[in-house]
């Protein structure tokens, strides 16, 4: 038995002690350093995006109706946000068109038809797809999507154009898509399968009426989580939509032009680099908010929409 | 086939005349489903059920018992072909279903699941509402009819209509431990199955609920052919007109192999058996 003549010393040691706050104090301060560089960030835009408002207000001609100008030339002062926000949009839609059927059946190949042997080696190679660096993709929709496909089936392709940047952004977010669903159906308990099978149904049946639907929050997610990066994605758009110096509104996705952060892009580098131009400058962090506030709307949303699909089990 | 099956009466007749249960009388005319020989089941290199036979009896309740890892569970899959879905299990030995070899090559797995349903250890309703649990099997088996009558009908058999008629359309998640197990039941019948196999059905419940499972069983079994697979020997005993007992057999190496003990009618099986390792297991001498 211990001797509890006083000398009973529970304080523990005091550098061990030390070395717990040490510790606690350098996750603290790298996750506060984390937050403020966000909230800086986030300041920031606002605060351009303000002074751009303004600047255009008092400075242009036409003050916010450059806003609606014909199309997004931001060295003229015309800074039509339906332009590059439309584009966007095509570029996205075309991107999900194709990286939804594509990225949802391998992740139901993989999950629920390859055998373990097969899903082995063909995971990691889906994953090793998602590591090609963009401007890759962007080259070669550039070089490849757009004469060897599109010319053979719509000879009045233009040589940049929002149809190839689609395709290359929906490559580029299939491996997102794929794998995140697949994980989500993986985490289907085995026993909602076993009940499905044991009631006689096949494995189509299996597969689309009870796993994806079991699995529907994480599919949504993943979906969404693909829609962000299509609407972010820089490079392959730079390259493959084209169109430097600024564009027209064109609703055909056979003709070049600039999405939003395509304008981003061509204002930061090159021949077209903002130097002088202060409203134009000021542009950028403009369309830098306002991607900000769509990925983020987006976000919420699929918050949203997951917690009223999702099925527990 | 015939001759067999003749054969099967008379040793049901001769298990039955001695025995006191006067109830089993019912089923001296019943015939074989089920006739398994030899039957040896493997999962890659594990070989988890030696040189088993046995035949299961049209409307009985025929009971799996044993300890843990004798392959009871692993027989009874061999039943709907469900060890299919794992990977790497092979069975030698023939299984026939109504004289017809299961695992003969143009035997389609999901045909012969839809004749014989599966109940599981765990409640695993679907993540739906109870309506939509009971009309699954036979939606994807392309039936046609009307929907309401049979989710009416089969939710009656299953003992389960009072409590959730006013509810169909409530997520079966709602229901207690008990209720989704007798839903899960109810599911299994609404095909219209010829067997019905439990695997554990009573393992995750309570004494209530397991008592109204058995209930269930009794009445089911004048429908339905029930191959249960229990841990609980009481259950066995309650419930089953016929008892296989399964024993482990420990290898040099550890490794587990199940085998058949001992396979006659319940009342024998507890009161009198014939061997002494079921005897030891029955009175909790096992091991």
């Amino acid at each position: 038995m211990l001797e509890t003549q006083g000398s009973l010393d529970l304080s523990g040691d005091p550098r061990r002690l030390r070395h717990e706050r040490t510790v606690r104090r350098v996750f603290l301060s790298a996750a506060v350093f984390t937050i403020l560089v966000s909230v800086a960030i986030v300041l920031s835009l606002v605060g351009e995006a303000v002074a751009f408002l303004q600047s255009i207000a008092s400075e242009v001609e036409e003050g916010l109706g450059s806003l609606f100008a014909d199309g997004w030339f931001p060295r003229r002062d015309r800074f039509d946000l339906r332009t590059i926000v439309w584009h966007t949009l095509a570029v996205s839609g075309i991107a999900m068109t194709v990286a939804t059927p594509l990225g949802l059946g391998a992740a139901i190949y993989l999950s629920e038809y390859a055998k373990p042997g097969v899903r082995r080696v063909l995971k990691p190679v889906l994953e090793i797809l998602a590591g090609i660096p963009s401007v890759v993709l962007g080259y070669f929709a550039l070089r490849f999507i757009t004469p060897d496909i599109l010319r053979n089936i719509w000879d009045t392709t233009q040589q940049s154009n929002l149809m190839a940047a689609g395709i290359g952004v929906g490559i580029l977010i299939i491996p997102l898509v794929s794998s995140v669903s697949e994980d989500a159906m993986q985490a289907v308990p085995r026993s909602l399968r076993e009940a499905s099978y044991g009631l006689g149904a096949k494995k189509w049946h299996t597969s689309l009426r009870v796993v994806f639907p079991a699995a529907l929050s994480g599919i949504v997610a993943a979906l969404i989580l693909g829609l962000s990066r299509s609407i972010g994605e820089t490079m392959v758009v730079a390259i493959a939509a084209g169109a430097t110096g600024g564009s027209l509104l064109q609703l055909s996705p056979l003709n070049g032009g600039q999405t939003m952060t395509g304008a981003m892009a061509s204002l930061a580098i090159g021949s077209d680099q903002v130097a002088g131009g202060v409203a134009a400058f000021q542009s950028l962090f403009f369309v830098g908010l306002l991607l900000f506030l769509m990925t983020l709307v987006l976000n919420i949303g699929s918050e949203r929409l997951v917690r009223r699909f999702r099925q527990k089990y | 086939m015939s001759t067999r099956m003749e054969l099967a009466s008379t040793v049901v007749e001769d298990a039955v005349s001695p025995g006191p249960s006067a109830g089993l009388a019912g089923s001296a005319g019943s015939s074989a489903i089920f006739e398994i020989q030899d039957l040896n089941v493997y999962y890659r290199d594990f070989h988890a059920v030696t040189d088993t036979s046995l035949n299961i009896y049209q409307n009985e309740i025929t009971a799996l018992i044993g300890p843990s890892g004798c392959g009871k569970s692993t027989v009874l899959r061999c039943l709907n072909r469900m060890n299919d879905l794992i990977d790497g299990a092979r069975v030698e030995g023939r299984v026939t279903y109504h004289g017809i070899d299961l695992y003969g090559s143009s035997v389609d797995p999901v045909e012969v699941r839809r004749r014989v349903g599966m109940v599981f250890q765990k409640p695993n309703p679907f993540p739906k509402s109870i309506y939509e649990n009971i009309v699954f099997g036979p939606r994807v088996a392309g039936w046609k009819g009307n929907f309401d009558d049979l989710v009416e009908e089969t939710l009656v058999r299953a003992a389960l209509w009072d409590e959730v008629k006013d509810k169909l359309e409530n997520s079966a998640f709602d229901l207690s431990g008990g209720q989704q197990q007798r839903l899960c039941i109810a599911r299994a019948i609404a095909t219209s199955p010829d067997v019905v196999l439990m695997d554990e059905p009573c393992s995750a419940l309570d004494p209530i609920a397991t008592y109204r499972i058995e209930t269930l069983m009794r009445e089911l079994k004048k429908q339905y052919t029930i191959v249960v697979v229990t841990h609980n020997m009481q259950q066995a005993a309650r419930v089953s007109d016929r008892t296989a007992f399964f024993s482990v057999d420990v290898g040099e190496e550890g490794q587990r192999t199940g085998r058949l003990v001992e396979y006659d009618m319940t009342d024998r099986v507890f009161t009198a058996p014939s061997m002494k390792e079921t005897e030891d297991y029955i009175t909790g001498r096992f091991g």
